[in-house]
């Protein structure tokens, strides 16, 4: 129970000295919305907000699938061969140096129109760098006794990787997830605000800034919070399901 | 040098390896012949560096030596083959696995007859051999290092190996586990009579566990010295200190010496 009530009571009292502090300074809402703004502003948008909630979510998830399948190939392939490693590392890393917000125009202009793509394109770009790199260096740093326990008894490599490997990497594996989730999070989010005429709450962050609609940008952003906090949860049930073992138990 | 016999279960015949550096060739072993009789016991013992670890990848066949040859059961032995059941200093288990799950982890790749029942209760069987019973469900981090190592043991044999190599297994563990271990290995000796080979830098553990110890020399390694030690049928920790075994250390501690001098002109 307490699991529950203490954040709870956290959070209401959060809220309670935001409206306080908004009361207080006597701000208006375009300075600074307060939570009693904010709860009417999304009642009246409602349907937009589930709608464009859902484009948000569907489009950071397979943007971030399509992370974690080539950033789980690129990470097998450096962790697997030095070379390779030595050849597209400085790539990876030049390409990770861009910052996002400068390519998000350039997508959105080369795949105009196209918000899906554009959308998964950002949310894919931003973050499978993280989950490449852990593969990579959980499989580079496996101790060779693991290897050769099961080399001296014959194993294949596919074998070896499937049984050692692949297991020993997922403790790093959901590490990188939980920060590329975020990061997914935001590329769709950038791309969304910036493509004309699309959709998603990014949009409809958008759309209240050219209406003035200040109370309407805040509830997005409480929806935003609200939806990145159902998605890294998830990873961390996920974590929890498949590589659980790396927790140590405190009692 | 050559003191094997034909029907030896492990012969290393005239083997040479040499490994290739960035600096240069550094040879690791040099003409060493030696070989471990059926259900015989061998220890290992030489200079830090001097090339034992190389000794044991060539027995499994992890690695080929550049000349001789080794032969398991009379096959000679060009690539890795399942008769062989390894443990090295650190027991390597897998961490998202229980006890059982780890040791029952060679059946699940060496080609055998068992069904699932069958090899639980192989598994079982071992466990309780080494005073595991009770931990079977527990994961690897949950229990001590000496723990680990006795299941690490007991996942080298499960698949009934020709041949056990033991690379200093207890060389991680206090003194007294160690000891703990060194009748564990009495006891499995008993009950599951393998032909093996000990690498280690314990003098003691080598007079008390093995009945013949070989000394290499310094690096390249060859056989320097060797010694039969008698076994009795219960040996006893007490034993060590019997002036039998002082005299037998003495000459071993000697033997070290020479090897590691050498090595230290060697280099």
């Amino acid at each position: 129970m307490r699991h529950i009530l203490v954040p709870l009571y956290a959070i209401i009292i959060f809220l309670l000295l935001w409206e306080l502090l908004v009361w207080l300074n006597e701000w208006p809402n375009y300075k600074m919305a307060s939570p009693s703004d904010i709860w009417p502003a999304f009642w009246k948008f409602k349907g937009l907000f589930f709608q464009y909630g859902w484009d948000t979510l569907w489009r950071t998830v397979v943007g971030l699938f399509i992370a974690v399948l080539c950033g789980v190939f690129l990470g097998m392939i450096m962790g697997f061969s030095k070379v390779l490693r030595e050849a597209i590392y400085p790539l990876l890393v030049g390409f990770n140096a861009i910052p996002k917000a400068t390519v998000v125009p350039i997508i959105a202009l080369m795949f105009v129109g196209q918000h899906n793509l554009n959308t998964i394109l950002i949310a894919f770009m931003i973050s499978f760098f993280p989950i490449a790199v852990s593969v990579s260096i959980g499989l580079s740093t496996l101790e060779p006794e693991y290897r050769d326990i099961l080399r001296s008894l014959g194993a294949s490599k596919s074998l070896i990787f499937w049984k050692i490997a692949l297991p020993k990497t997922l403790p790093e594996f959901f590490g990188a997830l939980k920060v590329a989730v975020t990061l997914a999070f935001i590329g769709t989010n950038l791309m969304e605000i910036v493509s004309p005429h699309g959709r998603g709450l990014g949009a409809l962050f958008d759309s209240g800034k050219t209406n003035s609609d200040y109370p309407l940008m805040f509830a997005v952003l409480i929806a935003l919070a609200l939806l990145g906090i159902g998605l890294y949860y998830v990873v961390v049930i996920l974590e929890k399901i498949f590589a659980g073992w790396a927790e140590r138990s405190t009692d | 040098m050559s003191s094997y016999k034909k029907k030896d279960t492990i012969i290393i015949k005239d083997v040479t390896h040499t490994y290739k550096t960035e600096t240069g060739l550094l040879p690791v072993i040099k003409n060493l012949s030696m070989s471990v009789p059926e259900n015989g016991f061998t220890a290992v013992v030489g200079p830090s560096g001097c090339g034992k670890s190389t000794l044991t990848k060539l027995i499994s066949g992890l690695l080929q030596p550049d000349e001789g040859e080794v032969y398991l059961s009379g096959e000679k032995i060009t690539t890795p083959r399942p008769s062989v059941g390894m443990a090295f200093q650190n027991p390597v288990l897998l961490e998202w696995r229980s006890i059982i799950k780890n040791v029952m982890l060679p059946l699940e790749i060496v080609p055998n007859k068992l069904n699932s029942l069958e090899k639980e209760q192989r598994a079982k069987q071992l466990l309780s051999l080494v005073g595991l019973e009770g931990f079977e469900q527990k994961k690897p981090s949950e229990l001590s290092g000496g723990m680990r190592q006795r299941a690490s043991l007991c996942r080298a044999l499960v698949h009934k190996p020709e041949v056990l190599i033991l690379d200093e297994p207890f060389g991680a563990l206090d003194a007294f586990t160690r000891e703990d271990l060194w009748q564990v290995m009495h006891n499995l000796r008993k009950e599951e009579p393998f032909t093996g080979i000990l690498i280690t830098h314990d003098l003691r553990e080598s007079i008390f566990l093995a009945d013949e110890v070989v000394v290499l020399s310094g690096r390249p390694a060859s056989k320097q010295f060797f010694v039969k030690v008698p076994k009795s049928k219960t040996p006893k920790l007490e034993s060590l200190y019997s002036s039998k075994s002082i005299d037998m250390l003495k000459s071993l501690r000697k033997q070290i010496e020479i090897a590691q001098s050498q090595q230290e002109q060697n280099k």
